[in-house]
């Protein structure tokens, strides 16, 4: 049973699996663990951003092409639900529409952009949907009148998954619509998740690895790589609109900050990086740090500033506001010396 | 670039590579196709001149980058980082000297903007220097790892910029003498805009005269061809990296602090949001080829201001979509360098 449902990819560490255990169990039980509105946003946006870096791991550590373009999938899912939502009314119906056009519209980009231009090198790509990635932010701030602008799309979900519904509320328990919603994100985010574990332990996953670590071996032995690049794209384009779907659908809102934006795409990279390149549960890895890094360690670097005041330099190092220097050294420091981050630390130790 | 090799190579040996004209025609092409729609002459040079200095710029921030990847096969996500630390190093020095400033006299505005550009080549520069030796040595023919070691830089060095120089927006107000335009017939010409143009066909001329007519630029050429071969020939290739590399840094500082003059403000981001515009000028011109980036980056800049004009909307995406025009038209840029 657990050997079909990791598609016998195991943690192979016993740190590592009792790190895996601790998130699933923690976000799985987060309604009731961490019940504030803070940390449930925190389990959220950790499952959302675990889908949305295993599904770019899936490029950059099993196909070994760096793509810029992974936040306008993330960009198109968000909008396909925020257009549909607020266009259209808060219906199922509606729902299933603005999912079914992003997936489609999400697939054919991906497509055009990798028959384009993954058959020359690694850089060429990466500049290109650097360049195209800017075009659709460029457009989704331009068309205002379908998009919101700068300012986004505020909506309203389908009556169940509204915070004020209460469903139910068996054993002193109120199921209500943020609960619900909260184990769609759960759930849906669990399941592709190990769907991509079984792409990329299929055949066809091995194939993407030899072409990452030979690509002239593998063409001479067959392989049709830009096929297999191209396919790769399509379904990582396509976990990162699921993902973007989720998140919509989470926060009830979609704009340029919380999906679009370059930095969100510097985000993945770190967290990608830092978890560990080539294998997904570095996405959980650096999902899970980065997100509660964001969020908690700000906290901890002001206790820290503070306790330095007055010394020069310090402080300004160390302000709240400068953690992403941090996690920026961490991530060169990872490049360098653990280009499989910290999950081949892990496993590295037991070996 | 390959135009002029054959100028010193004895009459045998190559036959001459002839300069491919068409480029250049189009560019020119564009700026008359562009007047019957601009309609009124004074409007259509001031549009012109705009769409040069805006080119002029680019190319600066540009051509380090181009020639960077063209040599060391090394395309380098973080160029943007040594256009802002040029900004910055150029607005460091003009906040001090504001007294020179307000004399509203050329020689004393120059007294406060030679220094101003020189320190923020000589910042941009080190900077680079120290790019090349700690960052980017260790992943030569790596590109994956360039790619991620060059965004970890960005990502360490913007942080450092707002570490040193503050969080906030700086403005830079610019010299008396440079603000205001002037009017020839009933076209109005932004000084500043001139003082662009001129700069960049210096630095253009410059650096054609050096890669053609003098002994680095033959190595420099012959190291984008076969760096193996420079190498076994007994150059010592490392040394003309670092070279070109501090070079193409300082060119992006003095980019950069044109640009920030331009726009009369400094912020961390504005080199990573100035990159975008690199890249497709880098693509558009063929990786690697300095000519190619040159009329590039002045199609970009003509194209961005007439739609700029004609269709607002359109502008912020015209460079896209001319980027997509020129691929299909030359998928390998206009200017293809050797190497595939």
């Amino acid at each position: 049973m657990l050997h079909t449902l990791l598609s016998g990819d195991y943690p192979r560490s016993r740190a590592l699996s009792a790190v895996l255990l601790v998130v699933l169990v923690g976000l799985a039980l987060a309604p009731f663990i961490f019940p504030g509105t803070r940390s449930l946003n925190v389990a959220a946006k950790v499952a959302v951003f675990v889908l949305l870096v295993a599904s770019y791991d899936l490029l950059l550590g099993y196909t070994g092409v760096v793509s810029f373009a992974h936040t306008m999938f993330f960009g198109i899912g968000g909008y396909g639900v925020g257009i549909a939502m607020a266009k259209l009314g808060p219906g199922w119906g509606a729902l299933a529409l603005g999912i079914g056009a992003c997936l489609a519209l999400s697939l054919a980009i991906a497509l055009a952009i990798g028959l384009l231009s993954l058959r020359v090198r690694a850089i060429f790509f990466a500049m290109i949907t650097l360049a195209v990635a800017s075009f659709f932010q460029i457009l989704a701030s331009q068309l205002s009148a379908v998009t919101g602008g700068e300012d986004g799309l505020t909506f309203r979900l389908p009556e169940a998954l509204r915070p004020g519904t209460v469903l139910a509320s068996p054993f002193g328990i109120e199921i209500n619509g943020r609960l619900l919603s909260y184990y769609i994100v759960f759930f849906s985010v669990l399941a592709l998740f190990l769907a991509l574990l079984r792409v990329v332990n299929s055949p066809f996953g091995r194939v993407l690895l030899s072409i990452r670590e030979n690509e002239f071996r593998s063409e001479a032995i067959g392989y049709r790589i830009v096929t297999y690049r191209t396919v790769a794209n399509c379904l990582a384009a396509l976990g990162a609109t699921a993902a973007g779907i989720l998140y919509a659908i989470w926060l009830r809102y979609t704009g340029p900050d919380t999906t679009l934006s370059f930095n969100i795409m510097i985000d993945i990279l770190l967290m990608v990086v830092i978890g560990g390149m080539g294998t997904l549960y570095g996405a959980v890895l650096g999902a899970t740090i980065f997100v509660l890094a964001q969020n908690y360690l700000r906290d901890l670097m002001k206790a820290a500033s503070g306790a330095l005041d007055g010394l020069p330099l310090l402080p300004a190092l160390l302000h709240p506001d400068r953690w992403l220097l941090w996690l920026g050294v961490l991530f060169i420091v990872c490049v360098y010396y653990f280009p499989t981050g910290i999950v081949g630390k892990l496993r590295a130790r037991r070996a | 670039m390959s135009a002029a090799a054959s100028a010193d190579t004895p009459g045998t040996a190559l036959p001459a590579a002839r300069l491919d004209w068409t480029p250049v025609a189009l560019v020119l092409a564009i700026a008359l196709a562009a007047l019957p729609f601009v309609g009124s002459l004074p409007t259509w040079v001031t549009l012109t001149v705009a769409g040069l200095a805006m080119g002029m710029m680019i190319f600066m921030m540009a051509s380090g980058l181009t020639l960077v990847f063209g040599l060391m096969d090394v395309m380098n996500f973080a160029h943007g980082i040594f256009i802002s630390v040029g900004a910055y190093g150029a607005a460091t020095v003009l906040t001090r000297m504001s007294a020179q400033m307000q004399a509203n006299s050329l020689a004393s505005d120059l007294s406060a903007m030679v220094p101003a550009v020189l320190a923020a080549i000589a910042l941009a520069g080190l900077l680079g220097w120290f790019f090349e030796r700690v960052l980017i040595r260790p992943v030569y023919g790596d590109h994956l790892k360039q790619i991620l070691v060059t965004m970890g830089g960005l990502i360490v060095f913007e942080q450092l910029i707002h570490v040193v120089w503050g969080p906030d927006i700086i403005p830079l107000p610019r010299p008396g003498t440079i603000t205001g335009a002037f009017i020839i017939g009933e076209a109005a010409i932004e000084r500043y805009r001139m003082l662009a143009v001129i700069v960049g066909l210096i630095v253009f001329a410059a650096m054609w005269l050096l890669l053609n007519r003098t002994r680095i630029g033959l190595l420099v050429r012959a190291g984008v061809e076969n760096p193996e071969m420079v190498e076994s020939l007994g150059y010592r290739i490392r040394r003309l990296f670092i070279g070109v590399f501090v070079a193409g840094s300082g060119l992006a500082g003095l980019g950069g602090a044109m640009w920030a003059m331009y726009q009369e403000q400094v912020n961390a981001q504005m080199g990573m949001q100035v990159l975008v515009v690199i890249f497709i000028v880098v693509i558009i011109g063929g990786l690697g080829s300095v000519g190619g980036c040159f009329i590039g980056a002045l199609l970009v800049g003509l194209i961005a201001n007439y739609t700029g004009y004609l269709a607002p909307k359109l502008a912020l995406g015209s460079n896209i979509l001319l980027m997509v025009a020129v691929l299909l038209w030359r998928p390998r840029g206009l200017y293809p360098i050797g190497k595939a």
